[in-house]
């Protein structure tokens, strides 16, 4: 009892907080609408016995990627108002798609059903915790998935870097090469000054 | 712990990625609200994952979760990088100028 109210509260604020992301008039407003939704997302993965990827939802959800978004909705300074200038016009066609997508969706849900005899692939142990478990798939089963993943996020993190990297102009930086290659000829000069006259 | 049936999970995942489909539509001018209604999405992906791992007793979900956490993770710092280098050259961030980039 006390389960399923859980239930419909976290799913209630998901969906409430969702609606609010793509309505929001304030794009700050919306990252911290979406930081709402990943939280209670986050206590419907508990209330499904999956804590782990619930604590790694807020982790990385909440305190890299929104914190992310939140970083660059602030950085650019620019009017969002005139961004929802003529946004109406495209409200029918959406709600014709999003409804469309929506009754399949149900569709296939709605006649979804386990075939029989089906027996998990990596059944979840009783005895241990979700976190114990899931470190003993992780790193056997998926160790091929989890090394990619790794790969992706190099891949993304030299891609952000090469992207946003610049070299401004008329910054005074020192060039260590340089200066190790100068030779003695070239960087002082040695005259004969005689007396009573100038340089 | 589990009262409520596999059903309304479903329900709800299919609830958020059509929030998340119409989000799109309805900012259709602003790439980092799109950016975010990718992220419902995404989000609604993994409620379907762990709640079917979990009514099926299957570790799997959970893990394909996991990656699909670190592709969203990827995704939405490729794509900010993208969007401030854009404003960078444009000076916004409409989606109409983003057709003008094409060669």
């Amino acid at each position: 009892m006390l389960a399923s109210l859980a239930f419909y509260l976290f799913a209630g604020i998901t969906l409430l907080s969702a609606v609010m992301v793509i309505t929001a008039r304030n794009p700050v407003h919306s990252v911290l609408f979406l930081i709402l939704a990943f939280f209670n997302a986050a206590g419907l993965f508990v209330l499904l016995g999956a804590e782990f990827v619930a604590m790694i939802l807020v982790i990385v959800y909440v305190g890299a990627v929104a914190v992310l978004f939140l970083f660059v909705v602030m950085m650019l300074d620019m009017s969002f108002a005139d961004l929802r200038k003529g946004a109406m016009k495209y409200v029918p066609v959406g709600i014709l798609a999003g409804g469309i997508l929506l009754a399949e969706l149900i569709v296939v849900f709605g006649a979804w059903a386990m075939k029989d005899g089906a027996e998990p692939v990596q059944p979840i142990p009783a005895d241990i915790t979700n976190t114990e478990a899931l470190g003993r798939v992780l790193y056997t089963e998926y160790i091929l998935a989890f090394q990619v993943s790794g790969l992706i996020l190099l891949v993304a993190m030299i891609g952000a870097i090469v992207l946003t990297h610049r070299r401004r102009p008329g910054v005074q930086r020192q060039k260590v090469a340089d200066q190790q290659a100068r030779t003695t000829h070239e960087s002082m000069e040695v005259q004969k000054v005689t007396p009573g006259t100038g340089v | 712990m589990l009262d409520v049936g596999i059903e309304h999970y479903l329900t709800l995942a299919s609830a958020l990625f059509t929030l998340g489909v119409f989000g799109i539509f309805l900012n259709r001018k602003n790439v980092i609200v799109i950016l975010m209604c990718i992220e419902l999405m995404l989000l609604a992906v993994n409620i379907n994952f762990v709640a079917f791992s979990a009514y099926m007793g299957d570790l799997t979900g959970q893990v394909f979760t996991m990656i699909i956490l670190t592709v969203a993770a990827a995704e939405a710092a490729i794509g900010l990088a993208i969007l401030v280098v854009f404003f960078r050259t444009k000076g916004s961030i409409a989606v109409e100028d983003i057709s003008e980039l094409k060669g």
